[in-house]
């Protein structure tokens, strides 16, 4: 396992987990704008900072794999 | 599993180091170390697109904060401006708010916001068939809740609050999400 090629593959298996990841948490966040959009104007106001909360920790996740994609490289 | 005496480069047509062209050779490109920067640029922008979505949130959170509880009251008609039977359009809470006043019978008076919640577009009242009818894209509502019916619209109709005295209907608040 010390071939830097083989190396290079694995990561790459990383790579796709993580965008994977990410891609999902992204897609949760536009549905949970939409949902929150629909409701807001809908008149419900109660949901509106527990969606933006969520919405918080989802971009805190992307940001943490971002961080560690980066780490990766190095 | 490669050996740990593999290619250090994997080239686009699969082949070894000494099948390649020489131009290859003078300027090998690493086709997997180029992938993963373009995957890894795309994770960024994901990551942008995040902060851009915790943004909209915040955004609504904001709006939500500063929306007007309680609106003021203002005179809309006189009771016998309106015939039963008949609607009257008027703007409530600003000129802006196109809104519709019927009065389905002698003694009962109904509003609604006159824009369909779909695309805005105008609804018609048919108090025959108790529904106010949407005829930009066949919607309908419930004439008596302003619940949607038929059609693309998925979110009930804001109704107006109504109050009369000596003669003269008010509306005095907007109730969303009424059913």
């Amino acid at each position: 396992m010390t071939d830097r090629s083989q190396t290079r593959r694995q990561r790459l298996a990383i790579v796709y987990g993580i965008m994977s990841i990410v891609l999902l948490l992204v897609v949760m966040q536009l549905w949970l704008l939409t949902a929150t959009m629909s409701l807001w104007l809908g008149g419900n106001s109660q949901i509106v900072w527990p969606a933006a909360l969520a919405s918080l920790v989802c971009l805190g996740l992307n940001m943490g794999l971002l961080r560690y994609l980066i780490r990766l490289d190095r | 599993m490669k050996s740990s005496s593999g290619p250090l480069h994997s080239f686009p047509d699969g082949g070894t180091e000494a099948e390649q062209p020489k131009w290859r050779k003078d300027f090998p490109i690493d086709v997997e170390a180029d992938e993963y920067g373009a995957r890894r640029d795309f994770t960024k922008f994901m990551v942008l697109t995040s902060v851009a979505f915790v943004c909209g949130q915040v955004w609504i959170g904001l709006q939500s904060l500063f929306r007007k509880d309680k609106l003021e009251e203002r005179a809309i008609a006189k009771v016998a401006d309106v015939s039963v039977g008949q609607s009257i359009l008027f703007d409530y809470p600003t000129d802006r708010d196109p809104c519709l006043l019927m009065r389905p019978a002698e003694d009962a008076f109904i509003a609604f916001s006159n824009q369909c919640t779909h695309l805005m577009c105008p609804v018609r009242p048919d108090l025959e068939q108790n529904r106010l009818h949407c005829p930009c894209h066949e919607g309908y509502f419930n004439a008596t809740t302003g619940s949607p019916e038929a059609g693309p619209p998925r979110r009930p109709l804001p109704r107006i609050e109504l109050r009369i005295e000596n003669g003269t209907i008010y509306a005095t608040d907007v109730q969303r999400g009424n059913s």
